[in-house]
């Protein structure tokens, strides 16, 4: 933690790294792919994989879930969509994977920068930039619905939406939420009147012109595709090429400052990639898919990992996976829009790294806490049993002398306030980690138990005494702070209190290596 | 004007600003909390999300008729407020994410299901999710012998509610808006609150757009409480403007749907997106204009006070010199070089300190006259305390502290000076060794 280079600063600040954890999703989700796609090219094969296939072959999984698949969908379709035979299919399942692998990429940098929303309020500030376009067109005589003027418009607006977003939040007041949604309506408002406006233009007319906004996956064209794929390229170009320093403005925009990055110019590139990427997806897929692809991918991936540039990955395989995935399935099935199912799989996505993601998942974490619960249950029986034997002369001679002393458990019951059933929990699994034997009613330490018992005593008392003496906390209030931290002292803590409490003069509680009674004798004055 | 140049008929132009300044005061009421608690784009996700609720009351009902609709409507929006609450918390994502993945979710789960309805019945999403408030006078219901517009009806009850909600919970929403966690200290329940409080924004939103469409509310939520905000730092006046705003909106905003699409030669415009549209302009003339937290009252005060800064320093440039070699003047070339100024800023505030007679000019340059030069010695003397006060009591180093001095010295009065005076043991000399001129 030494370097002080701005990147390895962050790193610092960020919690370990899961590197595990992202190799095994990388690897789980490459599995998933590819035997969907083995159990495919087996079947076309003519070997019918039947659902009772011997378990251990590698397409098993996937055989299973395509016998369920395919009481309802043809087969014949799953083939020709899978293996992209079909033209229309092709193009439609390639240009979803693109946008939603850029769009993943650049979703990440907008969530970091806790403005998932922007792409919500850039995606409708582009109608009035439509409408104006449309009737500038067809007023100076030229076709209104020429895509590329459409398209000038909409990012000459959105990009003005995004300038006043920018402004609203750094003049004024006004927090990120109210600019966005300030813009959003303002703008969509404006974008309503001017279409209804031109519903009596005596030249042309604006029908359609919001089926421009709400897009038709379905029937991309080869042009729309190539739009995409070259789009999709530069914003990732783009956004690799500046990783290090956007990552610097998503976490801390003054240090970027500080360092002299030009954080303004930074973020109106950010914001200008996303009004590309916004506006080729919303003419292509619609408003609705654009939204999501920009939040959901990124939103999921932070659930895998800390670290930004493992997120940036996963989060542009996720689009990518969920373009490709919805794109398919509503190619096969009837009635499925193309765009409301590539955002159910990428929700379907973001379901899964809730629950499972190798970082932040809830199961990760209930693990971790129950871990912590049992730790601390642990530390808790074994001081007790230590302040037993310390409260009691005879037993502590006999615990010194021999090592063989016990506590009962009446007395250990009455020390906390835990019941009987936790206790035992707790003892049981003490012994598991041999730290005490129980004989009937009987407790009493291991010399393992012992070591670790006096550790713990002794952490708990320097947090007592550090809490007395810096935080001017009351003597009988200390014991339930101090009992709420010391779980989770880690060793340089402890050394840097006893540093702490030596510099004030404070009596140190020596470790109490052995149950003599000079250690314990000072140790009950520092207390009094 | 309104019955001379446009077609004016009471009869539903009336209705349409009745059920516009309803909505807008609906939203508005609940708008200022969303706006405090940072949440300004929920109404526009209960707007996207309901989606599956009316498809779902739509299929379990079987009809088109308006109540099912509203209650499905209302249930997904309290759960779109829920579920984007639950995986903020649980998940640790920020708001504006969860948002973004749980709205565009059930927005896509409604899609689906009204496409698979489709097969059965036409259930087109625009019409469904777009009332408008032009349609409003001609859907009426009989109420106590007078027929009054469906939307009417229904708003007024969601006015009702609103106002009852905040005008009970005034302290609570107050408390809970700007500090849930004491908030909760207090002994109410913040979180309850909460839900309450999206419970009211999902009825509002759901019973707007349905009647008058959704543009409007979601721009009344937003953009009166935001105006509101910018113009002053009291809830109450926040709430009270934020009301008067949103129906001005709805008024000047059906009024410009007739006039202004005149100008260009056409018959009229929407009025819910006309009604957004004034209530935008609202919005612009605060940013710039507020008072006390305009973008450019900031800037003209901003610039005032670099102008009176000057002012100080060429006074006090003019006591130093003339401290060092009486008799000798500056000319204007010498004074910019030495305060880094540029040539019109100097010139303005030389002229306005010969009007106030506290600098005069001959032919050699500037000298001050009495007057200048007690504010001068003022000046020089608050200046030289500091210092001294920095060195003796802060504990800076001596070659540290001029530019600390050089800020505080604008600011400071006699009492201040008397006080750093005492402060510093009245002393004669600065850390530099200059007299500290008498009061």
């Amino acid at each position: 933690m030494s370097d002080s280079s701005p990147v390895s600063g962050i790193h610092a600040r960020n919690l370990p790294v899961n590197g595990v954890g992202i190799r095994t999703a990388a690897i789980c989700l490459a599995t998933v792919v590819v035997s969907f796609f083995v159990g495919d090219v087996c079947a076309a094969a003519g070997h019918v994989v039947s659902g009772n296939a011997a378990i251990g072959e590698p397409w098993h999984v996937a055989a299973l879930v395509k016998t369920l698949l395919l009481n309802w969908l043809p087969m014949q379709d799953m083939e020709s969509v899978f293996l992209l035979r079909d033209y229309n299919t092709r193009v439609v399942v390639i240009a979803t994977s693109l946008l939603g692998c850029a769009a993943g990429l650049v979703g990440t940098f907008t969530l970091l920068r806790k403005r998932a929303l922007m792409g919500d309020a850039l995606s409708h500030a582009t109608l009035p930039g439509i409408a104006l376009a449309f009737i500038l067109a067809t007023v100076m005589g030229g076709n209104g619905k020429s895509l590329p003027i459409l398209l000038l418009g909409a990012s000459v607006s959105g990009l003005i939406g995004v300038g006043v977003i920018l402004l609203l939040r750094n003049a004024t007041r006004l927090k990120e939420d109210t600019a966005l949604g300030a813009v959003l309506s303002v703008f969509f408002g404006a974008g309503m009147s001017l279409l209804g406006a031109t519903q009596e233009m005596q030249q042309g007319h604006a029908a359609g012109l919001e089926a421009f906004i709400y897009g038709k996956t379905a029937s991309m064209g080869m042009s729309d595709a190539v739009l995409i794929a070259g789009v999709s390229l530069l914003c990732t170009v783009v956004c690799l090429s500046l990783i290090k320093e956007l990552k610097l403005l998503c976490f801390d925009e003054g240090f970027a400052g500080s360092r002299g990055f030009p954080v303004v110019w930074l973020d109106l590139v950010l914001m200008t990639v996303v009004v590309v990427i916004c506006i080729v997806g919303l003419q292509a897929v619609g408003l609705i898919l654009m939204i999501a692809l920009l939040v959901i991918p990124a939103a999921a991936a932070r659930f895998w990992t800390e670290r930004m540039f493992s997120m940036v990955v996963i989060s542009a395989l996720l689009g990518a996976l969920g373009g490709m995935f919805g794109a398919a399935i509503s190619a096969v099935a009837a009635n499925l829009p193309s765009g409301a199912t590539i955002v159910l799989v990428c929700s379907l996505f973001f379901l899964l790294s809730l629950v499972f993601g190798s970082s932040r998942g809830l199961l990760v974490r209930m693990r971790r806490r129950w871990k912590l619960n049992r730790s601390v249950d642990r530390q808790h029986l074994l001081r007790a049993i230590y302040e037993l034997f310390e409260a009691n002369p005879a037993q502590r001679l006999a615990v010194s002398d021999t090592g063989t002393g016990s506590v009962t458990m009446v007395d250990l019951i009455s020390k906390r306030s835990w019941s009987r059933k936790r206790l035992d929990r707790s003892i049981r699994r003490a012994e598991g980690d041999e730290l005490v034997v129980r004989s009937d009613l009987n407790v009493r330490f291991t010399r393992a138990g012992r070591v670790e018992a006096e550790r713990l005593t002794r952490e708990h008392r320097l947090w007592e005494l550090y809490l007395i003496t810096y935080a001017d906390i009351a003597p009988s209030k200390v014991d339930r702070d101090a009992d709420a931290i010391e779980h989770v002292l880690r060793p340089e803590v402890v050394s840097e209190l006893e540093g702490l409490l030596a510099e004030r003069g404070a009596t140190v509680p020596p470790s109490p290596h052995s149950f003599g009674k000079e250690a314990l004798s000072t140790e009950s004055e520092t207390l009094k | 004007m309104i019955s001379g140049s446009i077609h004016w008929n009471w009869q539903l132009d009336g209705w349409i600003v009745v059920a516009g300044m309803l909505c807008a005061i609906a939203s508005s009421l609940l708008g200022n909390f969303l706006v405090l608690r940072r949440m300004s784009m929920l109404g526009d996700a209960i707007s996207h999300a309901v989606l599956p609720g009316l498809a779902a009351a739509f299929m379990i009902s079987g009809a088109r008729n308006s109540m099912p609709m509203f209650l499905g409507a209302v249930i997904v929006g309290v759960l779109t407020a829920f579920f984007t609450e639950w995986i903020r918390g649980v998940g640790r994502v920020d708001e504006g994410a969860s948002m973004g993945v749980v709205f565009t979710s059930l927005f896509a789960l409604g899609l689906v299901m009204i496409v698979q309805a489709a097969d059965y019945v036409d259930l087109d999403p625009g019409c469904v999710l777009y009332g408008a408030i032009e349609m409003t006078p001609l859907d009426t219901v009989w109420i106590s012998g007078f027929e009054i517009p469906r939307a009417v009806a229904v708003l007024s009850v969601v006015v009702l509610i609103n106002a009852a909600f905040v005008i009970l919970f005034f302290k609570e929403l107050k408390l809970s808006s700007f500090d849930p966690a004491l908030a909760t200290t207090t002994g109410f329940n913040a979180r309850f609150l909460h839900y309450l409080l999206m419970v009211l924004v999902a009825i509002t939103a759901v019973a707007s757009f349905e009647s008058v469409g959704n543009i409007l509310v979601v721009a009344m939520f937003v953009v009166p409480p935001a105006t509101a905000y910018m113009l002053t730092d009291r809830l109450t006046p926040m709430i009270l403007i934020s009301l008067v705003l949103a129906m001005l909106s709805a008024i000047l905003g059906h009024l410009s749907a007739l006039v202004v699409p005149g100008w260009f030669g056409l018959k009229s415009t929407t009025t819910a997106g006309m009604m957004a549209v004034v209530a935008g302009l609202f919005l612009t003339v605060a940013v710039f204009f507020s008072p006390r937290h305009g973008v450019l009252v900031k800037r003209i005060r901003r610039k005032f006070l670099s102008i009176s800064i000057l002012a100080d320093d060429i006074v006090a440039l003019l006591y130093r010199v003339d401290e060092r070699q009486p008799g000798v003047t500056l000319n204007e070339g010498r004074m910019k070089a030495l305060l880094f100024s540029d040539s019109l800023s100097l010139r303005v505030v030389l002229s306005w300190l010969q009007r106030r007679g506290q600098i005069t000019r001959n032919e050699n340059g500037y000298t001050l006259t009495d007057p200048g030069r007690l504010r001068a010695s003022g000046l020089v003397r608050s200046h030289r305390l500091w210092e001294q006060y920095l060195v003796s009591l802060a504990g800076v180093d001596s070659d540290r502290i001029h530019d600390k001095a050089e800020q505080l010295e604008h600011f400071t009065d006699q009492l201040m000076r008397d006080r750093l005076n005492q402060a510093t043991n009245l002393p004669t000399i600065d850390p530099h060794g200059s007299p500290i001129p008498k009061e």
